[in-house]
């Protein structure tokens, strides 16, 4: 609670015991109202100048002014009959209590979002004529080294040049598994360093690096505004004037026909009781801000109560492939000797004959193999592009490539040594088929379970990829994928995606899943762009509408689940404010409420709908 | 030219949007966004007139809410 909170609570307190003390005097005379009014004072007397003020300033329909009137109206039916004096104090007590409240829960969420936004860094160390001294590192120039003590911040984007340790990188991507990290590799500002000293050499100012990036992104998420909220705001500018305006015909018109001004007064007064939109218009961005706060501790990134209302509505999820579903790092996933050799001299055989190339698969190859390179066994190297390599290892003459290159050095291939998910290197030895190493990108660990969580919660799985048909198809029965697009360049991809949304029903929307890297056409043509890995990309950052600060598929599922979770709150809240204030007014008009219902009504849907709205940041593994 | 302020005060969310929605209608501010939850308004206006418009924000807030103050 923030001082001026504590001291509206200490006012409320007082307040209730003037009430209670006003009401226990037994004296029932003309001159009653005197003895509510210090109590009526003390809850209200800012109510009662704010609305002084609004009304100087022309603002009619301000929230204050209709709770002076309707508290000041509650003491003048003294006059008319019995006079409503405890009414009047309590509407006017349990109002601040509401206001307390709701300012309370809205800033202890606005807290608890900001502090897993604590991602400022305070300094950043660097060493000046052999001192080291702290700076702001807003100050450091690209191109100089600081040091990262073990349980200090990152404080910018850099390149390890010295030294090892692990990173705690929790508050950018909400993986609690720690990460090592080594010299030449870029750690992300914002990081925790665990163990180990680090100097980094900075490669990005700090306006440029994650840290101001991710900042930047959450704070301007709460300006995009989704349009459940237009709604009730463009509502409650409609709201307000018509209740008041109820409640004037309400005092007038009925008893000119009926009399008994009194008892209608009473009634109108409490029609403006009801008449404040607050806990609507609170509840509906308090719940959206939980949401994207909610999924920002999870490393999912929502740029805006927008992008969160076109996710909750997705049916279709366009995947890319590389990088996406699978981990974009190929490796020897099968070797398949002939029978006059085995599995390691194909390998080693393989490797050697693939010694100068610098290419990932020959690389891979090499990996796999993990024996000493040596330049010396090999002779007449010919790269064959498109093909492969021609190349003689301890004099034997060895072909290493694909099927072209076998048949255009007439060897003759094993049937069966078709189709198989990934890349195949066929291999002979002097015209002799020796056999083949299939390369293939492996599939994320999470990606299978991904997709099933998707179906589970009724969403098509899309698939598109610029992989051969083999390698796709095998990849998207294995992850069980509903459809597959194969062989698309990258502009086909996005010719894929618009016929894809063309066939959308009218209210269902489509993302797309990409690794940021060369789809931003892609991410950027979809109802909804949904970047991963994005630490240290900025391009993925740019061109997304929800950003997954990791690479794990398995994130996807969790993203909408949030999403339909907080939609769900938000209509929620939607439909039962108005349908509790729609209730209290028609009882109202009728007679069966009291002005005491009619603040429980007001000030209790609002307590429900802010309890409600930070159910949706909540931790809860969505499934 | 899109600039953000932070705001000291603001205590109503049904303020926040009809300050948004008044902002919105002063000449020279082409988008406004005025957001209860994270105490922030971002303003989109004519860079040539930007202090003068951001004068006018001021006072149109001040209407509002008076207690609200605009850290510019």
């Amino acid at each position: 609670m923030s001082k001026r909170q504590t001291k509206m609570l200490y006012r409320i307190i007082a307040g209730a015991i003037l009430l209670a003390a006003a009401a226990l005097i037994p004296y029932a005379g003309p001159w009653r109202f005197l003895l509510f009014l210090p109590a009526y004072f003390m809850a209200g007397w800012d109510v009662l100048w704010r609305a002084a003020k609004n009304i100087a300033h022309g603002q009619v329909f301000d929230e204050n002014f209709l709770m002076a009137l309707a508290t000041v109206g509650a003491f003048c039916t003294g006059f008319f009959g019995e006079g409503e004096y405890p009414e009047a104090v309590f509407v006017m007590l349990f109002y601040q209590v509401g206001e307390l409240f709701q300012g309370v829960a809205v800033g202890r969420s606005r807290k608890s979002i900001s502090s897993l936004m604590d991602l400022r860094p305070d300094y950043a160390n660097v060493e000046r004529d052999g001192q080291m001294v702290q700076v702001d590192p807003e100050d450091v120039a690209v191109g100089s080294v600081i040091v990262v003590k073990p349980g200090e911040k990152v404080p910018l984007d850099g390149e390890i040049v010295e030294g090892s340790t692990t990173l705690n990188t929790a508050a950018l991507t909400g993986e609690s598994l720690p990460r090592s990290v080594h010299a030449g590799e870029a750690v992300a500002s914002g990081c925790i360093n665990l163990s180990g000293l680090i100097r980094v050499r900075v490669d990005r100012p700090f306006q440029e690096g994650t840290v101001a990036k991710i900042l930047d992104l959450v704070e301007n998420a709460a300006s995009k505004k989704a349009k459940a909220e237009n709604f009730i705001t463009k509502f409650a500018r409609y709201y307000t004037p018509a209740v008041v305006i109820a409640a004037l015909v309400l005092a007038v018109v009925p008893p000119l026909f009926a009399g008994g001004w009194a008892q209608w007064l009473q009634r109108a007064l409490t029609f403006l009781v009801v008449s404040c939109p607050c806990a609507l218009v609170i509840s509906v961005p308090l719940s959206f801000f939980c949401g994207i706060g909610g999924a920002s501790r999870q490393g999912v990134l929502i740029k805006g109560g927008n992008y969160m209302e076109t996710l909750a509505a997705v049916d279709t999820m366009v995947f890319d492939k590389t990088g996406t579903l699978t981990q974009g790092v190929f490796q020897v996933t099968e070797v398949r000797p002939e029978p006059w050799l085995n599995r390691e001299q194909l390998l080693e055989l393989a490797a050697l004959a693939e010694g100068y190339s610098d290419h990932p698969i020959s690389r891979s190859i090499r990996e796999a193999w993990n024996g000493p390179a040596d330049p010396a066994r090999l002779s007449e190297v010919e790269e064959l592009s498109g093909r492969g390599v021609r190349v003689r290892v301890d004099g034997k003459l060895v072909c290493a490539g694909n099927r072209k290159l076998m048949e255009e050095s007439g060897v003759a291939l094993p049937q069966e040594a078709g189709a198989s998910p990934g890349t195949t290197v066929h291999l002979a030895a002097e015209g002799r088929y020796a056999g083949r190493v299939v390369i293939s990108d492996r599939l994320k660990p999470d990606a299978a379970e991904a997709v099933a969580r998707l179906k589970a919660q009724g969403v098509q799985t899309v698939m598109l990829t610029g992989d051969a048909r083999a390698a796709g198809e095998a990849a998207a029965k294995a992850l069980g994928l509903d459809q597959a697009y194969t062989e698309l360049l990258p502009a086909d991809k996005v010719e894929k995606l618009e016929g894809l949304l063309a066939r959308q029903a009218p209210k269902s929307r489509l993302a797309f899943v990409g690794d940021g890297v060369n789809d931003a056409p892609v991410l950027s043509r979809a109802d909804v762009g949904i970047a991963m890995g994005a630490l240290g990309s900025d391009a993925a950052i740019e061109a997304a509408d929800v950003v997954l600060m990791d690479d794990k598929p398995s994130k996807i599922p969790l993203a909408m689940a949030i999403a339909r979770k907080t939609l769900g709150i938000v209509r929620q809240n939607i439909v039962f404010a108005l349908a509790v204030k729609a209730l209290v007014l028609a009882l109202t008009a009728v007679g069966l409420a009291n002005m005491w219902l009619a603040v429980f009504a007001d000030v209790g849907v609002m307590v429900l709908a802010v309890l409600n709205a930070t159910r949706a940041s909540a931790r809860r593994q969505a499934g | 030219m899109t600039r953000r302020f932070n705001m000291i005060d603001l205590d109503c969310a049904n303020c926040a949007a009809k300050m948004e929605a008044a902002i919105k209608k002063i000449a020279g501010v082409e988008d406004a966004s005025v957001s209860f939850m994270t105490q922030k308004m971002t303003i989109e206006a004519d860079p040539d007139r930007f202090e003068q418009i951001m004068d006018q924000v001021v006072k149109t807030c001040r209407r509002v809410e008076p207690d609200c103050r605009i850290v510019r």
